[in-house]
């Protein structure tokens, strides 16, 4: 370390290769190996447990005599459980891991004071077990996102503080002089959440606002736990795996750079798009549109970035795991986005809006983009903080098969079913140029119901591909957990092997 | 350098600006808009939710009803709302300033409800539909509700609440049983049939125009 690193090498995690330095990684990854696990695997408990919600919620969509007899397994109540257990069981758990993984990497520091983020991670999960028993219970706010009863926001809160505390001490006695682009991001949504969370739970639980300013500060917060909390960790995981596994630099530091102030100035105006023709002022529903709008450019810079960065290694997708995870989650987050400013534009949202086009756009981003890049980022770090490595490439090569295909099938299915439900909703004109009903009168609204079902049903069968994938992924992570460490390889897990070992991780 | 606090002023001043501009701005400019008093009525609008329907909304809330049902209507000429008649007018800040806790809803699995208790006023109904969504709206995909009612064994003189007669054959109990709705199914149809927003306010009366040859460059607002 006598050296002075070169500006590339600093900026980029790809060139740390000499043997100091990695020595050093691996005395900070096992510095992150306890707490790291412990949020990974509570992390991989909810996702399961979500996804038993999320079928049952599905399969009641188009046959709601399902388990229609017991209260708490109510429609209305299963889909808001399968949307915090996802939310702030599977996706903060994972984020939080992946944060501080990287945080530790990338700042050059073991990780300080694990046990305050055991503390933490422990308080997080008692918090979410309480808030979904609450919601099963019938004790749920009705408001979305938000849904966990009062008394299980304070342990959340207590959670929330104690992690923003390492953090900050973590960054402290951090080594490197450079703050690379994923520290950015990771710094910023930890400061962002607790912020936005505070700010909801006042105004909307503890000391609610008057009439429709409820509303506002609703979707204000929703759609920024979103872009300003699982955005920034995805992005923040893409930039760091991305270089990371193909071993070169990312496209382009300014541009990263542009990406993201561009993403924090717009993303945080842009969540009143989801009250567009509804009783909150007009001037900040436009305010919502164009902020969505302009959405186009952090997106845009960052497609380029991560994109360009692929380019000419796309032959190492056939190898390493986590590069395809990442890089399925990098394209879907580019596409999803375009896609979200579009449904923000007045014309587009008043047929997309109130309808499953909207459902199916959530999954995009929470799942293709956010979930897919977790999953990546778990089969990077378990080998590291473990020193195992994976058990089974198939069970990984079917995970990957079946969230991919279930996933794209699921987005496809309900923004084409979503897209016609919407016209007949609301535009008979429109809805009769293309030929989807007689005249230019609205259809009853049954028919609107009626014609959602079949796709409601393909939303099932997709939805059972992808717990075949999280099934796989959930063996797996138990699998090299309990395997003993001298029965393992000492080459990385990978699809295949390549002809020479050209790829640097696994 | 150490760019770390730049860094952070931007991500301050970040989410300081929506903050500033989505919540405090509105919350200043109308988060303490008032009932408006009509003298001709003496009554002051929007009107307090009755005691009963306060509590239905509970069930409402609890039961998740706003992931299917939105609770607004939008204005003439964006969507159909109105042409459905879900509404005569569309909703506007002032029809929800008396709730402490506003349900707007982002869904249409199911219509719209703000206005169902002026367009669906028998109580009948709603416990049919309560009871099973396909006695009065086949092919819905609505879960039925059935656990908000009971099954009992008459005692004395049957309940005047028992809707079993109201029921078609193949949900009928056993002789000497009635079905009546618990508090929960009660009170949630009172909160249903409470739903309307009639009152026109002044800032409802204008808010849309019809263009007629003459008037061609009629203010829209």
């Amino acid at each position: 370390m006598a050296s002075a690193p070169s500006l590339a090498a600093s900026l980029n995690p790809a060139t740390t290769s000499d043997d100091v330095q990695r020595a050093e990684l691996s005395e900070i990854d096992a510095s992150t190996k306890w707490p790291a696990l412990f949020l990974l695997a509570s992390a991989v408990g909810w996702l399961l447990i979500g996804t038993v919600f999320a079928l049952i919620s599905s399969v009641k969509m188009h046959s709601p005599d399902f388990l229609g007899n017991y209260e708490w397994l109510t429609f209305g109540r299963t889909r808001t459980a399968h949307l915090n257990a996802v939310v702030y069981g599977w996706s903060v758990n994972a984020s939080f891991a992946v944060a501080f993984w990287l945080m530790a990497r990338l700042s050059r520091s073991v990780l300080r004071h694990a046990g305050l983020l055991i503390v933490a991670a422990v308080f997080w999960n008692i918090g979410v077990t309480v808030g979904i028993a609450g919601i099963l219970i019938g004790d749920s706010t009705s408001i979305e996102w938000l849904e966990m009863p009062a008394y299980a926001t304070p342990l959340l809160f207590l959670a929330y503080a104690l992690v923003g505390a390492w953090a900050v001490i973590t960054f402290r006695f951090g080594k490197s002089k450079h703050i690379y682009v994923s520290q950015w991001y990771i710094l910023a949504a930890l400061f962002w959440f607790p912020w936005l969370y505070s700010i909801a739970e006042i105004m909307l639980i503890f000391a609610p606002a008057r009439g429709t300013v409820q509303a506002l500060v609703n979707w204000w917060f929703a759609h920024n736990v979103l872009g300003l909390w699982f955005t920034p960790i995805g992005l923040a995981a893409i930039y760091y795996f991305l270089p990371k596994v193909l071993g070169k630099p990312i496209h382009s530091y300014y541009l990263s750079v542009l990406g993201f102030w561009s993403l924090a100035i717009f993303y945080n105006w842009a969540g009143v798009h989801h009250l567009i023709g509804g009783p909150v002022p007009v001037w900040v529903q436009s305010a919502g549109i164009a902020a969505s709008f302009m959405m186009v450019i952090p997106v845009i810079v960052t497609a380029i970035n991560h994109h360009l960065t692929m380019v000419g290694s796309f032959n190492a997708l056939k190898y390493s795991p986590t590069l395809r995870f990442i890089v399925f989650g990098a394209v879907s987050y580019t596409v999803t986005s375009l896609f979200g400013s579009a449904m923000a534009i007045r014309s587009v949202a008043e047929i997309t809006h109130f309808t499953h086009f909207v459902v199916g756009h959530a999954h995009e981003g929470m799942y293709s983009f956010f979930t897919m890049v977790m999953f990546g980022s778990i089969y990077y770090i378990m080998p590291r903080i473990l020193l195992k490595e994976w058990p089974s490439a198939k069970l990984i090569s079917l995970h990957f098969w079946t969230t991919a295909i279930g996933s794209t099938l699921y987005v496809f299915d309900l923004k084409i079913g979503g897209f016609i439900q919407g016209l007949l909703l609301n535009t008979p004109v429109l809805a009769h140029k293309f030929g989807l009903q007689p005249g230019t009168d609205p259809v009853p609204f049954i028919d609107t119901v009626k014609v959602t079902i079949p796709y409601l049903q393909w939303r099932t069968y997709s939805g059972i591909l992808m717990t075949v994938g999280h099934i796989a992924f959930a063996i797996n992570f138990a699998w090299i957990i309990v395997r003993s460490a001298q029965a393992t390889k000492t080459q990385p897990t990978l699809f295949r092997t390549p002809p020479e070992m050209e790829v640097t991780a696994q | 350098m150490n760019r770390a606090p730049l860094i952070f002023l931007g991500i301050f001043f970040a989410l300081a600006f929506s903050w500033t501009g989505i919540v405090l701005t509105n919350q200043i400019s109308y988060g303490s808009l008032k009932p408006v008093y009509d003298e001709t009525e003496g009554k002051s609008y929007p009107l307090q939710t009755p005691g009963l329907a306060a509590r239905g909304k509970q069930v409402y809330e609890d039961l998740g009803c706003i992931y299917c049902h939105s609770q607004q209507i939008r204005r003439p000429g964006y969507g159909d709302d109105i042409e459905r008649g879900w509404g005569d007018r569309q909703s506007v800040a002032h029809d929800y300033i008396r709730e402490n806790r506003v349900l707007l809803g982002t869904m249409r699995t199911g219509p719209d409800l703000r206005n169902i208790g002026a367009r669906q006023t028998d109580r009948t109904w709603h416990y049919q539909h309560l009871y099973d969504p396909q006695i009065t709206s086949p092919g819905s995909n609505m879960p039925p509700f059935a656990f908000l009612f009971e099954t009992h064994k008459i005692v004395g003189q049957p309940s005047p609440k028992a809707i079993q007669s109201k029921l078609p054959a193949k949900y009928q109990p056993p002789a000497g049983y009635e079905i009546v709705p618990t508090e929960r199914g009660e009170t949630l149809v009172d909160y249903l049939l409470s739903l309307k927003d009639t009152y026109a306010y002044p800032e409802t009366k204008n808010v849309y125009v019809e263009p007629t040859p003459e008037a061609g460059k009629e203010e829209k607002k």
